[in-house]
């Protein structure tokens, strides 16, 4: 079984996170850079399904140069190698022009079973899996809490608000998972020596044929207009009891529908 | 670097110093990395809880293995990380820093390990240490008895040959990871009174005549269980000797030092930790209108700890860098293990002070820490015996 994980490198989501002046694009050079949250799930459940069924994983990046360094903790973990996209025209990229170049660079590798993680913790948008499946005309089971993979067939448990969904596929597919579906092995000390050596192969924007006119900020298919620092926290409101503070204090949580 | 602790529920926020470290490679900074982020994961939000309840986290132990942290002094090829002891002991001092259980832990299973890697024979070094080193199993190290544990040369639990099985009874004390363990070193006599006729077994923990006792009810480290364990008649098979009989003397002797070390680095992660706090907490704290390291009674108290900490690593680094090169450190190991060890009782004692009333209460861990540094400057020797050994060496020199 062949197994591709797409990985993303994020600003870390515990810091104040800010976007550039210059082309309001998130700004990677100001936070510290980490992989992305629910991706080390999804490698979690890839090495597991191949540790069960055989098989090999493959982790797929795009992103500047320097996340190789993702790539690297990534592959610490246990995945046999990656494949890194990597192009300056990728810059400001939408999500949809990154689900070209993704399904470009999936296109150029073999595999039975996409993962990731359901959502990035910097973009949010949840839709780059379903986007990949109609360009490659495969199934998208997406927000997964659990997979089994009995032959071809893909099966999930998709979490939902409730409860869960249960979502079948026929393979080849692709699977997006919430952090509900596993706790992610720590890397060995090992696999980390191991990983400076496995394979990262690069592919530039003209290795996969999409042409740079196709993706970057100015293609975009969405624009940031404008942004405002998060406003500074308010002093905070202060009740003095004078015989009726209970009552302010009542009066005031359901003014801010508390109670 | 800013560093959030919880602890008992009690988040302290502060700056946490940075350890400069100069490590010999890029692979033992990749080491280093690992084990702060276990270490941070893992370790410290558990400690206090688990110290609490006196429960020993068997598999946050197994986490550690499975990460390549249990056998790092010990050669690849049986499974070791093939680490320096400058290294190893840096892991530790991280290990001890957040959960000091944890690292004697380490520390005692990498012992355990001792006498299969350094006097096993080839056949039980390729049938023990893959599971040793990897953390599968889980060692304790039985040498002290009831009535010694600084004369070892005297110790009475006796080993009788028959047929092809040894029978072991006797009494051993102390034994931390006791009815823990999966494997037990037993040194005891085969032979004559005196160093001469004591012999190690390694035996294996389901044996029906090893009897772990009632825990002892310790004043620190209360997740580690530590307890005697009785041998009545206990059978291990003879292929289970190490190194052959009467070596187990200078087998337990070879190990003291580096097991010295080892309690030396977890005594300065230790103290590293009280001070951070002290330093957090002094920063954090107003009397009179400003925080308390401005006055020069909390900030002094404080410079000699940062100063005697530091001097503690130093010494603890030194000795390992000695060992590592192949040359004569049993002084050193000593005086490492005197140095940390007692910096880590008064570093333990002053952060208590500088918290005050705080300091005495369990919503804090520094009271904890310096229950749990009195242990320090017991175990693997007293420092009365470390004196002892440092004053010989003089006296030899």
């Amino acid at each position: 079984m062949k197994i591709v994980v797409l990985v993303k490198q994020v600003p870390d989501s515990g810091e104040e996170r800010t976007l550039r002046a210059d082309d309001k694009t998130v700004d990677r050079d100001a936070a510290t850079k980490r992989m992305n949250e629910l991706d080390e799930h999804a490698i979690e459940e890839a090495l597991k399904l191949a540790e069960a069924n055989g098989g090999e994983v493959t982790l797929l990046t795009m992103g500047p140069g320097d996340a190789t360094d993702t790539i690297r903790k990534a592959l610490s973990m246990g995945p046999d190698k990656a494949v890194h996209v990597s192009d300056d025209a990728l810059h400001g990229s939408c999500a949809i022009a990154t689900s070209k170049v993704l399904a470009a660079a999936l296109g150029k590798l073999e595999w039975d079973l996409v993962l990731c993680g359901a959502e990035s913790t910097d973009g949010g948008v949840q839709a780059l899996p379903h986007m990949l499946a109609e360009r490659l005309g495969v199934g998208a089971v997406t927000g997964a809490r659990k997979v089994t993979v009995e032959g071809a067939t893909v099966t999930v448990e998709r979490q939902t608000d409730e409860g869960y969904e249960v979502l079948q596929t026929e393979g080849p597919a692709i699977v997006s998972v919430w952090d509900t579906i596993n706790e992610p092995r720590y890397p060995s000390f090992k696999l980390i020596m191991a990983a400076k050596k496995k394979p990262v192969e690069s592919f530039a924007l003209a290795d996969l044929g999409v042409s740079a006119d196709e993706v970057g900020l100015a293609n975009a298919t969405s624009q940031v207009l404008e942004f405002a620092p998060k406003p500074p926290r308010q002093a905070g409101v202060k009740i003095t009891d004078e015989g009726e503070g209970g009552a302010k204090l009542v009066e005031y949580l359901a003014s801010e529908k508390f109670v | 670097m800013t560093c959030a602790r919880v602890d008992s529920g009690v988040e302290v926020m502060g700056h946490m110093m940075k350890v400069e470290r100069f490590l010999p490679s890029e692979e033992a900074e990749a080491l280093l990395g690992l084990t702060r982020e276990i270490a941070d994961g893992e370790l410290a939000p558990r400690a206090s809880d688990f110290e609490a309840r006196g429960e020993f986290p068997r598999e946050v132990l197994r986490t550690l293995g499975q990460a390549g942290l249990l056998g790092l002094p010990y050669p690849e090829e049986h499974g070791g990380g093939g680490q320096p002891y400058e290294v190893y002991l840096q892991v530790l001092e991280e290990l001890a820093y957040r959960w000091l259980t944890m690292a004697e832990a380490v520390s005692v299973h990498g012992l355990a390990c001792y006498p299969v890697a350094a006097f096993g024979s080839d056949e039980q070094r390729k049938r023990f240490l893959p599971e040793f080193l990897g953390g599968e199993l889980l060692g304790a190290y039985c040498l002290s008895e009831p009535q010694g544990g600084s004369d070892a040369a005297s110790l009475a639990a006796k080993a009788v040959k028959d047929g092809d099985e040894y029978v072991v009874d006797g009494v051993k004390a102390w034994i931390t990871h006791a009815g823990v363990a999966d494997f037990y070193n037993i040194f005891c006599r085969t032979g004559v009174p005196g160093p001469k006729g004591i012999s190690c077994l390694v035996a294996d923990a389901d044996n029906p005549g090893i009897q772990p006792q009632r825990r002892e009810r310790t004043m620190g480290l209360t997740g580690s269980p530590v307890a005697q364990i009785v041998f009545d008649g206990a059978r291990v098979p003879a292929d289970r000797l190490v190194g052959g009989e009467g070596i187990g003397f200078t087998i337990a002797m070879s190990a003291l030092d580096s097991g010295r070390l080892g309690i030396a680095a977890c005594a300065v992660g230790l103290s590293q930790a009280a001070l951070d706090y002290a330093v957090s907490y002094a920063k954090d704290r107003d009397q009179f209108g400003q925080p308390i390291i401005g006055f020069q009674g909390v900030g002094f108290m404080l410079a000699d700890m940062a100063t005697k900490v530091s001097a503690a690593r130093a010494t603890t680094l030194a000795a390992a860098r000695l060992r590592d090169a192949g040359r004569p450190y049993s002084m050193q190991a000593a005086q490492a293990k005197l140095f940390a060890t007692d910096t880590a009782m008064q570093v333990a004692t002053d952060a208590v002070q500088i918290l005050g009333g705080y300091g005495y209460v369990a919503d804090h861990p520094v009271e904890r820490w310096m229950r749990e540094a009195k242990l320090l400057q017991i175990v693997e020797g007293t420092n009365q015996i470390q004196r002892m050994v440092i004053s010989r060496n003089l006296a030899r020199g």
